[in-house]
């Protein structure tokens, strides 16, 4: 087994003629948790699309769990929350479970049993047969997430699972996702543009305009660029990037 | 393809209807209501309205089932389910079978209400069997619900998938015979009447209406519907992807 769960060698990405990721090489290891950080629109979204197979025109090498990206043996083994929540808003939260629950082959009789664990681990237990629709914004992105983390997905591929949270939410989110890396082994990528939450992960893709800025953990970010903080380290790479090859800007007549 | 999984996808489609009273209601009465009206708008002509009350039996799944499909679909794309489900170890089979057996459902309750109402109360004169006419239905509205699978893929938005409904299905009302019998349109409407699949539907009702038992015509009408469906289903399939730009 390789101890890394994704590796990426010259990937690329081609979406409307665009590319929108260019030439990354990198690596995320098993069981800990990896921060993809980056202004919006950097490429992070299809970032994620490309590990779990949702992504066209995705050339160059991606290896997801020993196997290439959306290789259909993946399918059970990889849970992923897009932005918006993907689920049945005119079902309740424990209807919802109980589908993607069977769509992912757990046998009836353990289904109940895993549905509850999934609403527990996300705290919604108290509102499992409320109707999604009639659910707070944040509340429905947890139940998004809580699909996601039935089957014991060995890898969890989470597009800005805090945006628009609380910060209490925020933060035992931030606890379940440690708590699943280190109790479960679960690999967790985590996408956000919030750079105090890059604090939290065990190690940081810094992406600007489709290309790697920065594969680190925070603290060697921080000793490398001589940074208080990963904000401060973040900002001072992109002007670095910025001096060296300056953004081809508006063409003046 | 796998048993459990489109049974799942079958029970969610109909759980997510159960939570929607108004829906099933609509479905199910609006066709009893119109047939009804049918009935005393040809109160002086009874004939009229044994034909044109079979057809209608016909066209009335066909046009629920494709209008609920249409849009269920097209919220199954535009909320990230479909994305989601796609990442998932469901087949594209299992999926379009669930709905299949949701919606099928809803048409045998829908098919049962509208050909007991015609036949028990509204006194539709039929020579066949009215089993007959409901197994018709069935076919029709497994009809619906492919070729609204279809045209949910060009659809952007709901507004888009409610126009199609008049784009797709107006014309072959207009062609399929419910108005002027087929070969008394112009040539050309008589050749474009016999390839569109309602013709079929509404000719497999008219042969139980005029016919006593199975006739080779009704047969032949039962599979082109069928394989009309088929068809459309498969060019559905094709539209669902687990990639996506």
């Amino acid at each position: 087994m390789n101890k890394h769960a994704v590796q990426a060698t010259g990937l690329r990405v081609v979406r409307g003629g665009r590319t929108v990721l260019d030439d990354l090489t990198f690596a995320m290891p098993r069981g800990r948790i990896t921060g993809l950080l980056g202004p919006s629109g950097c490429g992070k979204s299809t970032l994620m699309r490309a590990l779990v197979g949702a992504q066209a025109k995705v050339t160059g090498e991606l290896t997801v769990l020993d196997r290439p990206a959306g290789h259909r043996d993946l399918r059970s083994r990889v849970g992923y929350v897009t932005q918006a929540p993907s689920v049945y808003a005119d079902l309740t939260a424990r209807q919802n479970l109980e589908y993607f629950a069977a769509v992912l082959g757990t046998p009836a009789r353990a289904r109940a049993a895993e549905v509850a664990r999934a609403l527990h681990d996300v705290d919604l237990t108290s509102h499992a047969d409320a109707l999604t629709a009639n659910l707070s914004g944040g509340q429905r992105g947890r139940v998004s997430l809580a699909v996601a983390l039935l089957g014991d997905p060995e890898l969890l591929v989470l597009d800005e699972p805090t945006v628009g949270l609380d910060p209490v939410l925020r933060r035992d989110l931030w606890q379940l996702f440690h708590r699943l890396a280190e109790e479960r082994g679960t690999t967790v990528v985590v996408s956000s543009h919030v750079m105090d939450e890059a604090e939290r992960c065990h190690r940081l893709l810094l992406l600007r305009d489709g290309r790697l800025l920065a594969d680190d953990t925070p603290d060697d970010l921080r000793r490398r660029t001589g940074a208080a903080t990963v904000e401060d380290a973040f900002l001072r790479l992109v002007d670095e990037a910025a001096a060296a090859s300056p953004l081809p800007t508006k063409a003046t007549p | 393809m796998n048993a459990a999984r489109t049974l799942a996808t079958a029970r969610r489609v109909l759980r997510q209807l159960g939570h929607d009273p108004r829906t099933i209601a609509l479905m199910l009465v609006v066709p009893c209501v119109l047939l009804t009206l049918l009935k005393y708008v040809f109160d002086a002509s009874p004939r009229t309205y044994d034909s044109a009350g079979a057809s209608l039996l016909g066209i009335f799944p066909l046009i629920t089932m494709f209008l609920v499909t249409s849009i269920a679909t097209l919220r199954e794309r535009t909320s990230g389910t479909l994305e989601r489900l796609m990442s998932m170890p469901l087949a594209k089979a299992d999926l379009l079978g669930g709905y299949a057996l949701a919606f099928g459902a809803v048409a045998v309750v829908q098919a049962s209400l509208a050909t007991g109402l015609s036949v028990l109360l509204l006194g539709l004169d039929v020579t066949g069997s009215p089993w007959l006419l409901l197994v018709t239905a069935l076919a029709d509205a497994f009809l619906g619900t492919a070729l609204g699978l279809f045209v949910s893929a060009f659809a952007a938005s709901e507004f888009q998938a409610v126009q199609f409904m008049p784009a797709v299905l107006l014309p072959q009302l207009l062609l399929c015979g419910l108005f002027v019998p087929r070969h008394a349109m112009q040539p050309v409407l008589t050749g474009l009447s016999d390839v569109l699949p309602m013709s079929y539907a509404v000719d497999g009702m008219g042969q139980v209406v005029h016919h006593g038992g199975v006739t080779g015509a009704f047969v032949r009408d039962l599979a082109v519907v069928a394989g009309c469906a088929l068809l459309a289903l498969g060019l559905g399939a094709a539209t669902l992807r687990r990639r996506t730009p």
